[in-house]
């Protein structure tokens, strides 16, 4: 992948785009969480659709679809693929 | 290398664990198995109680069935999580070791399923997976070389569609012949990590007697726990923690090597088990040369998460499923009703008068029948729920209502078990073990039962009757609404004050999977509903039944035989008790009889229909007026109606909060594990059911309304 890609947060994303994930901001437990449920770094992610509310976000890994706070998808570098 | 594991055909296999991810089917291929009813729900998480049941083999042989929790990983965060892990590593002492392990996985999901398999592998146990849901793979145009598979995996693999009992003879021949394994773990972390994690795994072995499988996967977790190794693991539910101080000292040494070199072992085993997925997935699935096919789940989603079509869908399902409630429910209740009015007859026909027929007819059958009665809107209840858990539209709920449960500090988790408590607070608390968080899930618990269950829709539904008689079916489903919001309402409030104060915490992660929308077994739906009528009408059948007895043993003794019946009423011991209670009650527009009503309902809500039944049935001699009728026609002694409107909403208010039913107060004792925390309840639930009831009394007369 090109080093110019911009790398963006999950939670900046708008909807029906696509990026490759890059890594987490912070190392915490809650990233194991995340980690553990498909989304490690260097996999395919698109985000779907935000909430009516504006959150959560719901994505799309590794064939299925996943829902997470923008509070968490902040934590999560995305380098967006144009 | 350790999770390195060949094995033998088994002689004789007598215990089967069931394990998988939620929403893999996991529970369909139980009820396939062993025949046993139990519910199937597409909410991440249904399962929350350890099922065991028994699988006839050809032979006549009997293997037992355990279905675990549905779960995504076997890291140690819920108590679903660590139960699992218990079973799995035979800790438990009352469940021996599993002979047998079969993973169900989504094939549809293959990659983030494979996650689990491959911490499974890592305890070495005899393992098969059942390969489900492959109906969905063909509609995702693509194919999964199960031969392959198993190869790659080192152990059966059987394709099934538990839905439509593909694959289970299958499996169950499988279980006969016992199976053979030979497995490697597929997935290599950096050396240096391999070798910290290889010196913990030889301290396990030596010290604890582990045997290299478990230890490896142990040794895992053990790294991962970080400073909360200590104390946490203590508290956590039905999990014993094993380890002596030596060891933790080690294992803290080992971690603080770790940290020295900048080596995180939990995330990078996660990520090089992924790898490894990776690569079987690219050796296993290819895409045929059809184009997949159109993918209704997103059609659906993008109404039902539309910024106003969503909120339109969701209350416009409240709002048919009440309106339901109201008007089809009525023909069959008034079969009910006919049936016992017929039955009360048939026995003052048959009885010669006297206090054995007074019991049978004013207690007994006037008792039970003023319960049974709600049958029908109980049904239609649980026929909504069950349908929205096993559509998979129950999780878009949590999903569209997460931003309003994380203004009160709560998670979208949360709200699931709200909305079971609509139907009754019991299952709805035992479904808040999902919650990761152990104080999220205790504030949840505590709100739960201020949700209207169905036990308070006798309450409401004769209040409203009272209240507005001529009402039309949507006005009264308007009214009842308004009583379902204000418990939504205080159950917000409360959570909020709670989080504020006594269990404060940090916001919980929230990471839930929107499973595809799925056609709801309507026999998965049908058991549903009669396994919960069964249990109402259990109810009735005994504690409400000795409930009636004892109140109308209460409200005609010490008799009084020259005295007119209502003064009788007063002079009963039930009639001293809501006297004695009168003063208390009086500003809040009641009077002793309906003090008797709040006393007979203090263990179960429904009671207090039959016993106002009782009550005015002895009370006044005109037996056949119905409840409605007799309320409208009670009197404070100066001549001034009863049931005003005002008392009406006042009373319904006060169930709204009151927490009077011994099933919950005894669930919620269960899943605390402390008699402090029902106790909490129950008063805080009492006080605040008596503040709003004297509020809505009091600023309604203020305002002028009587």
């Amino acid at each position: 992948m090109p080093e110019n890609y911009k790398t963006v947060s999950l939670s900046k994303m708008s909807i029906g785009q696509k990026g490759r994930i890059r890594d987490f901001v912070v190392e915490s437990d809650d990233c194991e969480r995340i980690e553990e449920m498909g989304v490690t770094p260097g996999e395919h992610v698109e985000v779907v659709r935000y909430a009516p509310l504006g959150d959560p976000i719901e994505i799309k890994i590794r064939g299925y679809h996943l829902s997470l706070r923008k509070e968490e998808a902040e934590l999560i570098q995305v380098e967006v693929i144009p | 290398m350790p999770a390195d594991i060949s094995s033998s055909p088994q002689t004789l296999i007598r215990t089967v664990i069931l394990t998988g991810n939620p929403n893999s089917g996991k529970t369909t291929l139980f009820n396939a198995f062993t025949k046993l009813r139990q519910k199937v729900g597409n909410y991440p998480g249904v399962t929350v109680e350890r099922k065991t049941g028994t699988l006839m083999l050809a032979n006549d042989r009997v293997v037992n069935v355990i279905d675990l929790p549905g779960m995504y990983s076997l890291a140690v965060r819920s108590p679903d999580e660590q139960l699992a892990r218990n079973v799995l590593m035979g800790r438990l002492s009352d469940t021996s070791k599993p002979d047998l392990v079969i993973c169900v996985i989504d094939a549809g999901n293959l990659e983030r399923n494979l996650y689990l398999v491959s911490q499974l592998q890592d305890l070495g146990l005899p393992m098969i997976i059942a390969l489900n849901m492959m109906d969905e793979v063909e509609r995702q145009g693509r194919e999964i070389d199960v031969v392959r598979l198993s190869k790659v995996l080192g152990m059966p693999v059987v394709p099934t569609v538990a839905s439509q009992n593909k694959g289970i003879e299958e499996l169950k021949q499988l279980i006969a012949e016992g199976v053979t394994v030979s497995y490697q773990r597929g997935w290599r972390m950096a050396p240096d990590l391999e070798e910290e994690v290889e010196q913990l795994v030889r301290l396990l072995v030596q010290h604890e007697k582990m045997d290299r499988h478990a230890a490896f996967a142990e040794a895992l977790i053990l790294l991962s726990l970080g400073a909360k190794l200590k104390n946490e693991e203590k508290k956590t539910g039905p999990a014993r923690w094993f380890y002596k101080e030596e060891l933790i000292r080690q294992i803290s040494v080992i971690q603080d090597r770790l940290r020295l070199k900048g080596l995180r072992a939990r995330t990078a085993a996660i990520e090089a088990r992924y790898d490894w997925i990776k690569s079987v997935v690219r050796q296993c699935v290819h895409d045929k040369n059809k184009q997949p096919r159109e993918d209704l789940t997103e059609r659906i989603d993008a109404v039902v998460t539309h910024q106003l079509w969503g909120w339109v869908f969701f209350f416009g399902i409240m709002a048919l499923m009440f309106y339901m409630i109201f008007t089809i429910a009525t023909y069959p209740m008034d079969w009910i009703d006919a049936g016992f009015t017929k039955m009360g007859d048939w026995v003052t026909r048959v009885l010669p008068a006297g206090q054995l027929r007074n019991l049978m007819v004013d207690g007994i059958i006037a008792g039970v029948g003023g319960v049974v009665i709600f049958l029908p809107q109980i049904l239609i209840l649980f026929f909504f729920i069950s349908l929205l858990q096993d559509t998979g539209y129950m999780v878009r709920t949590a999903f569209i209502m997460d931003r309003v449960m994380s203004k009160v500090g709560l998670h979208g988790k949360s709200f699931i078990p709200l909305l079971s408590s609509f139907a009754c607070a019991i299952p709805g608390i035992m479904s808040a073990r999902t919650i990761e968080s152990p104080k999220d899930r205790l504030v949840t618990i505590l709100v739960a039962p201020l949700m209207s269950c169905s036990a308070r829709l006798p309450v409401y539904t004769i209040m409203i009757a009272v209240l507005m008689p001529a009402a039309t079916g949507m006005q009264k489903a308007g009214i009842m609404l308004a009583m379902y919001v204000t418990g939504i309402v205080g159950a917000c409030l409360m959570a909020w004050l709670f989080k504020k104060t006594l269990l404060r915490s940090q916001k919980p992660v929230f990471i839930m999977e929107l499973p595809p929308y799925r056609w709801p077994s309507w026999h998965a739906v049908v058991i549903h509903m009669w396994e919960r009528s069964r249990l109402f009408l259990r109810r009735a059948g005994t504690i409400i039944l000795a409930l009636s007895v004892i109140l109308w043993v209460l409200m005609s003794y010490p008799r009084h035989e020259g005295l007119p019946g209502s003064d009788a009423l007063k002079a009963s011991f039930a009639g001293q008790m809501g006297t004695a209670l009168e003063p208390v009650i009086k500003p809040l527009g009641y009077d002793w009889r309906i003090g008797i009503g709040l006393i007979g309902s203090f263990a179960a809500r429904e009671v207090f229909v039959s016993t106002m039944s009782i009550v005015f049935n002895l009370g006044d001699e005109a037996k056949e007026n119905s409840l409605r009728e007799a309320f409208q026609a009670a009197h404070w002694p100066d001549g001034r109606p009863l049931f005003t409107p005002l008392v009406c909403l006042s009373l319904m208010v006060f169930y709204v909060f009151a927490l009077q039913c011994v099933s919950t107060v005894a669930v919620v004792w269960r899943e605390t594990n402390s008699w402090q925390w029902p106790l909490f309840q129950f008063v805080y639930m009492a006080i605040l059911a008596y503040l709003a009831s004297l509020a809505v009394y009091q600023l309604g007369r203020v305002m002028g309304f009587s």
